[in-house]
């Protein structure tokens, strides 16, 4: 007896909020990234992993419209027309990413005006999107810094006054302040103690689930992923050699490599 | 006086018109004409050496140069004066130069060139502002990249700018900046008005007169034409203002001009006196009298401060 | 009675890659049948894979062939070919899993815990709230820890939590891992009235029991997996 099933797409979202065909990166003969296709959908949250060097940095960087690949076509669908990130007006690819995208960087510093408030920093978005009042700007900044854990007293404060936990809450709050939706994260509790990031992981895995955000993020730690993701992408060598449901992955790794990798997580 | 009229008599033959080759006057006109085709936009030209040094208003003389004729009658201003030592030299340079008329009389003049002021004096249509400018890119501050700024210009993205402006008033509670604030020129570009007191800028909008700025050392040109939306950046809620003083001129008893603090003595004694020096001698010599020049001691009136 | 599991031909194989590619053949060949208001219990000595079989039927492993039709939303799809979204989403609506283990996530508290799966299928804070507390009571949770996060409690008390998240709203199916291993008579008898409760609301069962009692008060059918060992 064979059931017939029907195909599970058509069950939820018809169309993937983001779709990944065939991108690849080379450094001259060197591989960054190869041949990678995806589909993201709303809502979900991508986990990208591989060790140092497995091209997973260069892949976020070529889905978030930092650096063009060489080959291959990122589609995003958070409008009313599909955008071909790569192929419209850099005018445009930057507005989405002031809008629609955001991006929270390892280093803080690269994500953050260190010079800039607190409530600068969070109010940039606003302003660069038309927000002209300021009494309304420093409130949903203040909004915003007590989402992330930041007493609203600290606002006029410059980020290098912060902690690096403060500071990475910071970047995180100025990036979601424009609601985002798709946030692309780049080891976002890299470079910090384990019980400050304890903190921060469960902070994300609020806001991601409270703003129904879709996020790609790029870690080497494999319990961040299991926290925070949905999916998992195996990278190895530039290609992504495994993938699938982030606990299927972990627990059944089916290649050699992802069965290296879980086999070397100590487990506490 | 008469040393120098017989060297400029003698080098008058040496010199083309208006010292400038009319090779270069013809590349600044084509740069003039597109800065007032795109008004607030930054066009690159290709800026001369001048027998005078960069930052000192190189950019506002190849300009004047560029634009002045035999029918023309020249004013120029440094610090709203036009008898301190650069305006009185430019001046002279274009006597030389150009058989140029000149004036202190900012309703006389034809060009005005300056350097921190617009005079008080209402312009006139067919007058054109001549602005001398050091730095005429006013995201600078905020982005040390060129290539950064130009996009944000192309782009109009300007919510950084306007993120100078909220840590200002964050910190201070107001917009701290006093010379050089930023305005939106016509809906569109943001544009630095060269280092005029937040004070004149009132007076670029909607102007008769068509002005022109010249970044020598920079390289750039800009303008707005006759009759141009010039909005100063503030927020709804923080609307811009400018300065105002709790004493009018000491000299002339005007309310409403832009005034200097002059220091007296050196016991702390000062004084407020217009800084446009022509405005307030028009004033004057129509019997309006300050304070200090309402008593013949006019030391006795002039509080010390110790 | 509704089908809700079919599973069809299901093998399950192990290749450990860096242990010079050996093979580990776990089962082949399974089929069986759950329906709404059963309750399956997996039997077979220990190793024999019924905690595989019941992670692959939560989609957790991949088996090597078959198919496992879940009934999700009234229809039957395979979770075996289902994409990740797919699983998820029947993993939140139709399919819940208890197992011994809490996962423990930093910083939040017992009841946010319980109350989690309410809320993601859009009850109100308040009632999620409510129906948390009442079955935190009815474990015998002591209050004073209801508002800490359970990092720090003993596993009997880690495993009532996890027990309470799954039982404060039962999924249609639910797979059921050794959930009694570390708790007392008391609660144990707690436990098997929320499966017992579960099941007569009409959710279709299948665990893993090791207490005898427990498996005899639970079942309604028994399913012995030695035989698909045999054919793996």
């Amino acid at each position: 007896m064979t059931l017939h099933v029907p195909p599970p797409e058509t069950v939820l979202d018809p169309q993937p909020l983001l779709s990944v065909a065939k991108v690849s990166r080379f450094y001259g003969e060197r591989i960054g990234c190869a041949d990678v296709s995806f589909d993201l959908w709303p809502g979900e949250v991508l986990g990208i992993v591989g060790e140092s060097g497995s091209g997973k940095s260069t892949l976020l960087r070529c889905l978030a419209g930092i650096d063009k690949p060489d080959q291959g076509e990122v589609l995003f669908r958070g409008g009313a027309e599909p955008l071909d990130i790569y192929s419209v007006a850099e005018q445009e690819r930057r507005r989405l990413m002031r809008t629609a995208w955001g991006i929270v960087h390892q280093n803080p510093r690269d994500g953050l005006r260190m010079d800039v408030s607190a409530g600068g920093n969070v109010g940039e978005r606003l302003m660069d999107n038309g927000a002209r009042h300021y009494g309304r700007i420093r409130e949903t900044a203040l909004d915003w810094l007590q989402r992330v854990e930041i007493a609203g007293n600290r606002i006029d404060d410059r980020p290098r006054q912060f902690s690096g936990g403060m500071q990475q809450r910071l970047q995180i709050a100025r990036v979601l302040v424009s609601e985002p939706k798709l946030v692309f994260m780049d080891e976002p509790t890299g470079g910090l103690d384990v019980s400050v990031q304890a903190r921060l992981l469960d902070l994300l895995r609020v806001l991601v689930r409270d703003l129904g955000l879709a996020a790609i993020i790029v870690t080497h730690d494999l319990a961040v992923a299991r926290l925070l993701t949905d999916r998992l992408m195996v990278m190895k060598d530039g290609r992504v050699v495994e993938q699938g449901l982030t606990d299927q992955v972990l627990d059944d790794p089916h290649h050699a490599y992802t069965q290296l990798l879980t086999s070397a997580v100590l487990t506490v | 006086m008469t040393v120098h009229q017989s060297i400029s008599d003698e080098a008058k033959p040496a010199y083309n018109y208006a010292y400038l080759d009319e090779q270069t006057k013809r590349m600044i006109r084509r740069a003039l004409l597109k800065a007032v085709a795109i008004p607030g936009y930054q066009v690159p030209f290709g800026s001369r050496e001048m027998p005078l040094a960069r930052g000192w208003g190189t950019g506002g003389i190849q300009v004047t140069a560029a634009i002045i004729g035999p029918d023309d009658t020249l004013k120029v201003i440094d610090q709203g004066a036009d008898d301190t030592t650069n305006a009185v030299s430019i001046r002279r340079f274009f006597e030389r130069t150009a058989d140029a008329r000149t004036t202190e009389a900012t309703d006389e003049a034809t060009i005005i060139q300056t350097r921190h002021r617009i005079p008080e004096a209402p312009l006139k249509a067919g007058q054109i502002m001549v602005y001398q400018v050091p730095q005429p890119e006013p995201l600078r501050k905020l982005e040390p990249h060129e290539a950064e700024t130009r996009k944000m210009h192309a782009w109009a993205e300007y919510g950084l700018m306007q993120v100078k402006l909220y840590e200002n008033i964050a910190r201070f509670g107001e917009v701290t900046t006093t010379y050089d604030y930023p305005v939106m020129v016509n809906g569109r570009y943001v544009m630095a008005p060269s280092p005029i007191p937040k004070f004149d800028n009132p007076k670029m909008q909607m102007s008769p007169a068509l002005q022109l700025f010249g970044a020598g050392r920079e390289k750039r040109i800009y303008a707005v034409p006759p009759h141009t939306s010039v909005r100063s950046l503030d927020f709804e809620d923080h609307p811009f203002r400018i300065q105002s003083w709790e004493q009018p001129c000491a000299l002339c008893g005007a309310a409403d001009s832009y005034l200097d603090e002059v220091v007296i003595d050196d016991q702390g004694g000062r004084m407020f006196v217009c800084s446009d020096s022509h405005h307030c001698e028009t004033r004057r010599a129509q019997g309006h009298r300050g304070t200090m020049l309402g008593d013949a001691t006019a030391s006795g009136l002039v509080e010390a401060k110790s | 009675m509704t089908t809700m599991i079919h599973v069809e031909n299901v093998a399950k194989e192990f290749t450990l890659h860096n242990q010079g590619g050996v093979r580990l053949p776990v089962f082949g060949n399974v089929n069986f049948t759950v329906s709404a208001g059963e309750a399956l219990v997996l039997a077979g000595a220990s190793g024999a894979g019924k905690s595989s079989l019941l992670r692959i039927l939560y989609g957790n492993y991949r088996p090597t062939s078959g198919s496992i039709a879940i009934t999700h939303g009234g229809r039957p799809i395979d979770i075996v070919s289902a994409v990740p979204r797919t699983v998820l989403d029947i993993r939140r609506r139709t399919l819940g899993f208890v197992s011994q283990f809490l996962r423990v996530i930093p910083r939040v508290s017992a009841l946010d815990i319980v109350r989690d799966p309410l809320l993601a299928r859009g009850a109100s804070p308040e009632e999620a709230s409510e129906r948390a507390r009442t079955m935190l009571a009815r474990l015998n949770l002591p209050q004073r820890l209801w508002d800490l996060a359970p990092a720090t409690f003993s596993g009997g008390e880690q495993q009532r939590v996890n027990i309470a998240r799954s039982f404060v709203d039962p999924s249609p199916i639910m797979l059921i891992d050794e959930p009694t291993a570390s708790l007392d008579a008391n609660n144990r008898n707690v436990v098997v009235k929320l499966i017992a409760e579960a099941r007569e609301q009409g959710s279709a069962i299948v665990g893993i029991f090791h207490d005898e009692a427990v498996r005899e008060a639970v079942a309604t059918r028994y399913l012995d997996i030695t035989d698909f060992r045999k054919a793996a």
